[in-house]
């Protein structure tokens, strides 16, 4: 075996992680999953246990060493154990998106030749015997839920628990070939292989090893000291990165307990009855949690309100100087106490977050409003800068250091560069081994010495050492007349209004930048019942004449908010269309992880964009849409163009000219 | 291949055993009008037996009848090979009967918990007062009930809602919760009345396959009375179609569909 680390000769995979936690913390928790409405608890113990059968099973079924098992479905503890059962026998877990579509499907398990597969339950099934048709690696199929597959043809599908009861069944047999199999894990071998979404393109394999994960996990648990006893909600996509270096990474690094909400729609509910400690949310869910509960509040009593909101802008000046460890008078340290009695403690119970002692966002920028709310109630959310090729961490925010408009100081073992054209770049332990069947991808991403190239433009603070991301590098570039436009920027200052979805701004190479906007159905749907405005569908909501008017509200703001920053103040918004449909994933219009696929939707929407820059009052406009289940259809408006107000909009052109 | 009375395999796998309720010449009158007029079919054990017709022709008067609600003037009821004598409505929820209505009846100030507990009645042994102090077996008894209530909840994906009030609830998860309701009970003939009324394509496809469901996972016979045509020849094993009160079809949604009575019934026919 190659070289070791010295901190941890025999942690070098995975299944050697579980065999450590289930011998030091045994009868701690290391699953829980509310079912049937009761929290089951699976100890150390008994979680090893179960994935040493189900590894038993896959080996009666024939996974070789180096096979590749897709793992498909919502968050459950038994579709952990796959994974890690997988690594057991010698074979790399491949975690899907399980809101893929078949087609996406039939794709990543061509590419990877998976020839066995996990669902979840029956959708996910009837997926895969869907893309069988044309990919024809797939030899077994494991299932968890048993609902509604009693019918089907048993001969390659079969139960998860059967299976687990066949391996144990086969214990004599396996047991010694088991071993062998775990032994000859190496510290180099392959973990896990995720799909990344990308923006662009097909999506690609990347290759992570146990090194990476392992080195990430230990590093980012000392950097948060992240423990034994912590507790989190595994709730996000199993395909992503960040689940699998939270609850797979950390929780064996550490030996914390991963707890599965019952079902996508109790999540709420859940995180409230788990309280955890460590916790990570994109900021989509921040936002969300914060409208729905200023929502809430609009119905409180007067009374309530006052004290809500007396006590709120108390805690803003205070909350964030209190968790950084500034000093603070005592009589505000008493007031605060008090309102923490009154309203932060109810309130951060209500959102399951009285325990949280590490919170992160990332993947979208915060708006700094949401960001210090959350601060200012006493939650410690900071902000992470990372990538599945990095295995996540390239920077993160220490305790004391946390800003709304920063990402953070590189992780422990993390180099950073910024090249001649602002691409950041990195180096670090996590940084992946490839794309696999992709040598050309790989070698234009991560150079021979290591040095992964991030995508984003982005700038080393000077005050403090942190990095601040401006744009994806790709996406800055210039406009007709030579100033810099970054239109995640300036999409990203508009969706910080609680009214604002989403926000799709052109400009490269154009004289002006002009905006689609989406609006949000919950904030202006509130908006509008308060205000007396009648509508059917969000289609008439979003071309009504008082919508209009207060989304041209707050793009004038943001205009005079980007005319303050010299570099920038020519990405101001000319003119601005809302957009008839919510831009969705389904109809390839975002990632899977909710990114505008720029190119995409300028292609797609083209007639509208030319109206955009035109002139013209109005457009008339049909687009094709994608039911969830794969049906197609055809949306038809007539949308509404406006001009918006731009700050010093002449002297600085006529100055150029 | 249906007249028989042995069971037999259906082409998706599943099995559809002897009669387990017969309906012979059923005759119902209010007043001088007759809702139901001399009609006879049988509801076989483990299939999907639905009754459609337009409105006014009788459909959920039959439903009524075979949940005993309704006495017919005429006629006999045959459940599990016994005639039906005069019943009360309890005593057809003990023999093995539950239904949904047509205009949902839940308790709308309760919990959706709740409701679908109040569907184990039939399964409770103790009395009020132990219930009420919950002393000794009711302890258990609840504990076991339960646990049934929840993996019906589970069954029908309305976890969410489970402490949600009744009344807060929109239409569709209503409708659904009648039926976590009914099939708390365990029955072994589940009567839907209309499940999918009033509901956008969306929801009559969840519900279709959580009918599917029920009777696929626990082998539960179901008869339904639906409106929407597509609906039932989709779902259904055989198919009763009566108009005026008559029956005027009977087969499988092929045969049925092929029969000219019944196009002229849906369709209307001219007249000169």
């Amino acid at each position: 075996m190659p070289d070791k680390s010295p901190q941890a000769a025999e942690l070098i995979s995975i299944p050697a992680l579980l065999a450590r936690n289930a011998r030091k913390y045994g009868a701690q928790p290391a699953y829980r999953e509310k079912e049937f409405g009761i929290w089951q608890c699976w100890t150390w113990i008994e979680a090893a246990e179960e994935i040493r059968a189900l590894a038993l099973g896959f080996l009666a079924l024939g996974v070789e060493k180096g096979d590749y098992v897709a793992v498909i479905g919502r968050n459950r503890p038994a579709l952990y154990w796959s994974m890690v059962a997988a690594q057991k026998v010698g074979a790399i877990p491949v975690p899907l998106y399980q809101d893929a579509s078949a087609e996406e499907m039939a794709y990543v398990l061509e590419h990877c030749g998976a020839r066995f597969a996990v669902c979840g339950d029956q959708e996910q099934v009837d997926k895969v015997i869907e893309v069988q048709e044309t990919v024809h690696g797939i030899e077994h199929l494991l299932y968890l839920d048993p609902r509604g597959l009693r019918k089907y043809d048993h001969s390659r599908l079969h139960a998860m628990r059967e299976v687990m009861t066949e391996g144990r069944a086969a214990q004599g047999r396996l047991e010694g070939e088991l071993k062998a199999r775990e032994a000859a894990l190496g510290y180099d071998d392959t973990c896990v292989m995720l799909y990344t979404s990308g923006t662009t393109g097909k999506p690609k394999g990347v290759v992570l090893s146990n090194r990476n994960i392992i080195e990430t996990s230990k590093a980012s648990s000392e950097f948060d000291r992240l423990r034994a006893g912590d507790e989190v909600l595994a709730y996000l996509p199993m395909a992503w990165v960040g689940d699998f270096i939270f609850s797979i990474g950390q929780a064996y690094w550490n030996g914390f307990c991963v707890n599965c909400p019952e079902s996508p729609e109790t999540m709420y509910e859940n995180l409230h009855e788990i309280a955890p400690t460590y916790f990570f949310a994109p900021p989509r869910y921040f936002e969300e949690r914060l409208t729905i509960l200023m929502i809430r509040m609009e119905d409180a009593s007067r009374f309530k309100r006052w004290l809500f909101h007396t006590c709120l802008n108390f805690a803003k000046r205070v909350g964030p100087k209190i968790l950084d460890g500034e000093p603070v008078s005592a009589w505000d340290r008493v007031r605060y106490r008090i309102g923490d009695i009154l309203v932060y403690g109810p309130v951060r119970s209500r959102i399951g977050m009285s325990r949280v002692r590490v919170g992160y966002t990332a993947g979208e920028a915060i708006g700094p409003e949401i960001f210090e709310f959350y601060r200012a109630l006493g939650v410690n959310l900071k902000q992470l800068y990372g990538q599945t090729e990095a295995s996540v961490f390239i920077t993160q925010q220490p305790d004391n250091e946390v800003r709304a408009d920063t990402v953070g100081v590189p992780s422990p073992g993390v180099e950073l560069r910024i090249a001649e054209s602002g691409e950041v770049f990195y180096r670090s332990p996590g940084v992946f081994v490839e794309y696999y069947k992709n040598p050309d991808s790989t070698a234009s991403t991560k150079d021979p010495d290591g040095w992964v190239a991030t995508g984003d433009a982005g700038f080393i603070e000077e005050s403090s050492g942190h990095l601040r991301i401006i744009d994806r590098a790709k996406d800055v570039g210039k406009m007709a007349d030579g100033s810099l436009f970054a239109p995640k920027y300036v999409e990203n200052k508009l969706k910080f209004y609680p009214n604002i979805l989403e926000a799709v701004v052109f400009g490269s190479g154009r004289d002006k930048c002009c905006a689609f906007i989406n609006i949000d159905l919950t904030a202006v749907g509130n908006w509008a019942e308060r205000n007396n405005i009648a509508y059917g569908s969000y289609q008439e909501l979003a071309q009504h004449p008082q919508v209009y008017a207060m989304v041209q509200e707050h793009v004038e703001e943001v205009n005079a908010g980007i005319a303050e920053d010299e570099m920038l103040s020519g990405c101001q918004i000319h003119r601005f269309l809302i957009l008839h449909k919510e831009l969705d994933a389904d109809d390839g219009e975002l990632t899977r992880t909710r990114k505008v696929r720029r190119g995409l939707i300028a292609e797609k929407y083209d007639d509208l964009v030319t109206a955009l820059y035109d002139g013209s009052g109005e457009i008339y406009t049909e687009t094709e849409v994608t039911y969830e289940d794969g049906r197609k259809g055809k949306i038809r408006a007539t949308l509404e163009i406006r001009d918006v107000a731009v700050v010093g909009a002449d002297e600085p052109k006529m100055a150029a000219e | 291949m249906l007249d028989g009375g042995e069971s037999f395999t259906t082409p998706d796998g599943r099995t559809i055993g002897g009669v387990l309720m017969e309906m012979k010449h059923i005759t119902l009158r209010f007043g001088g009008v007759t809702a139901i007029s001399d009609i006879s079919f049988d509801i076989r054990e483990g299939e999907i037996r639905a009754i459609i017709g337009p409105n006014g022709a009788g459909k959920s008067s039959m439903l009524n009848v075979i949940s005993g609600f309704y006495k017919p003037q005429e006629g006999e009821v045959f459940f599990r090979g016994e005639k039906r004598g005069p019943v009360k409505p309890y005593q057809v929820a003990r023999e093995g009967i539950a239904r949904t209505f047509q205009n949902i009846a839940l308790f709308e100030g309760m919990t959706v918990l709740d409701n679908v507990m109040t569907g184990r009645i039939t399964h409770m042994r103790t009395g009020l007062w132990r219930q009420a102090l919950w002393w000794g077996p009711a302890q258990a008894e609840e504990v076991e009930n339960r646990a049934q209530v929840e993996r019906i909840i589970d069954f029908l994906e309305i976890q969410a809602i489970r402490k949600t009030p009744v009344g807060r609830l929109p239409y569709g998860l209503k409708k659904r919760v009648e039926l976590a309701r009914a099939l708390a009970a365990e029955p072994k003939l589940l009567l839907l009345d209309e499940p999918m009324a009033g509901m956008n394509v969306e929801e009559k496809e969840d519900m279709s396959r959580f009918i599917l469901d029920v009777n696929d996972e626990f082998g539960t016979t179901i008869a339904l009375i639906e409106h929407d045509m597509g609906v039932v020849m989709d779902l259904s094993d055989r198919v009763v179609v009566m108009d005026y009160g008559k029956k005027i079809g009977d087969g499988t949604p092929d045969e049925v569909r092929a029969n000219q009575d019944v196009i002229d019934a849906y369709l209307g026919v001219a007249h000169d």
